[in-house]
């Protein structure tokens, strides 16, 4: 389930609902990405996220599916904020369960891999010098071409 | 014709959300850059070939692929989510 929304969401709520009805299920891996203090060397304040309503959900559904081609999983969420947010506020909820744990930490990393690549998504933080539009890290690009090999 | 948007800080440097072109069909996506382009200023430099990621009916798009009438285009920076 794609979820892409304004409010917070709740880390226990979501672990609940993924385990809920686990049966053959014996792993789950869960990431959340929150807003740090430094980022690209300027101290961050609040940041604005924007983003391409439709195209969003649309290509996070398209990664999950990747992702389920690719591995035998169970359930898959993710959820990812946009608008205002401050420091220290949750930005990305990625939940997989899977039979073992190996397909669950692999999955979990392939989502936020391709999301970070291919989500329409942008920051832009509110620092001291000013705003700032972040930028495209080509270390991130890597980390989603590891999975082409 | 097709209705353009743009996002990110292309959209905030243009100060244009969206806009409309009529195109000549086929007209390919370097094509609707082109004649994005030929409005000179800004538009001909933020929209320099291979600076900006392309989508058309909310999927990404290369520079060669071919728009059909009604289809919404879109141009943004590298993404930045996460």
């Amino acid at each position: 389930m794609i979820s892409v929304q304004q409010k917070d969401f709740n880390v226990g709520d979501e672990y609940h609902a993924l385990i809920q009805d686990a049966r053959s299920e014996g792993a789950v891996v869960t990431f959340v990405g929150l807003v740090r203090d430094v980022n690209q060397g300027n101290s961050v304040k609040e940041l604005t996220l924007e983003h391409y309503p439709g195209m969003t959900e649309k290509s996070l559904k398209s990664i999950v599916q990747q992702a389920k081609q690719r591995w035998d999983l169970g359930k898959v969420r993710v959820i990812h904020r946009v608008g205002q947010l401050a420091l220290s506020d949750q930005i990305v909820f990625v939940g997989v369960t899977s039979r073992h744990r190996e397909v669950a930490f692999e999955a979990c990393q392939f989502i936020m891999d391709y999301l970070k690549n291919q989500a329409p998504f942008w920051k832009k933080e509110s620092t001291e010098q000013g705003d700032k539009w972040v930028d495209f890290n080509d270390k991130d690009q890597q980390a989603m071409l590891r999975w082409q090999e | 014709m097709n209705k353009i948007l743009f996002f990110g800080q292309l959209k905030e440097r243009l100060g244009c959300a969206n806009t409309q072109v009529e195109l000549p069909y086929p007209s390919s996506v370097a094509q609707v850059k082109a004649k994005l382009q030929q409005r000179g200023g800004l538009w001909l430099q933020l929209l320099e070939q291979g600076t900006v990621l392309s989508a058309v009916n909310q999927t990404m798009a290369s520079d060669d692929y071919v728009i059909n009438t009604g289809d919404e285009i879109a141009f943004f920076p590298p993404v930045t989510g996460g």
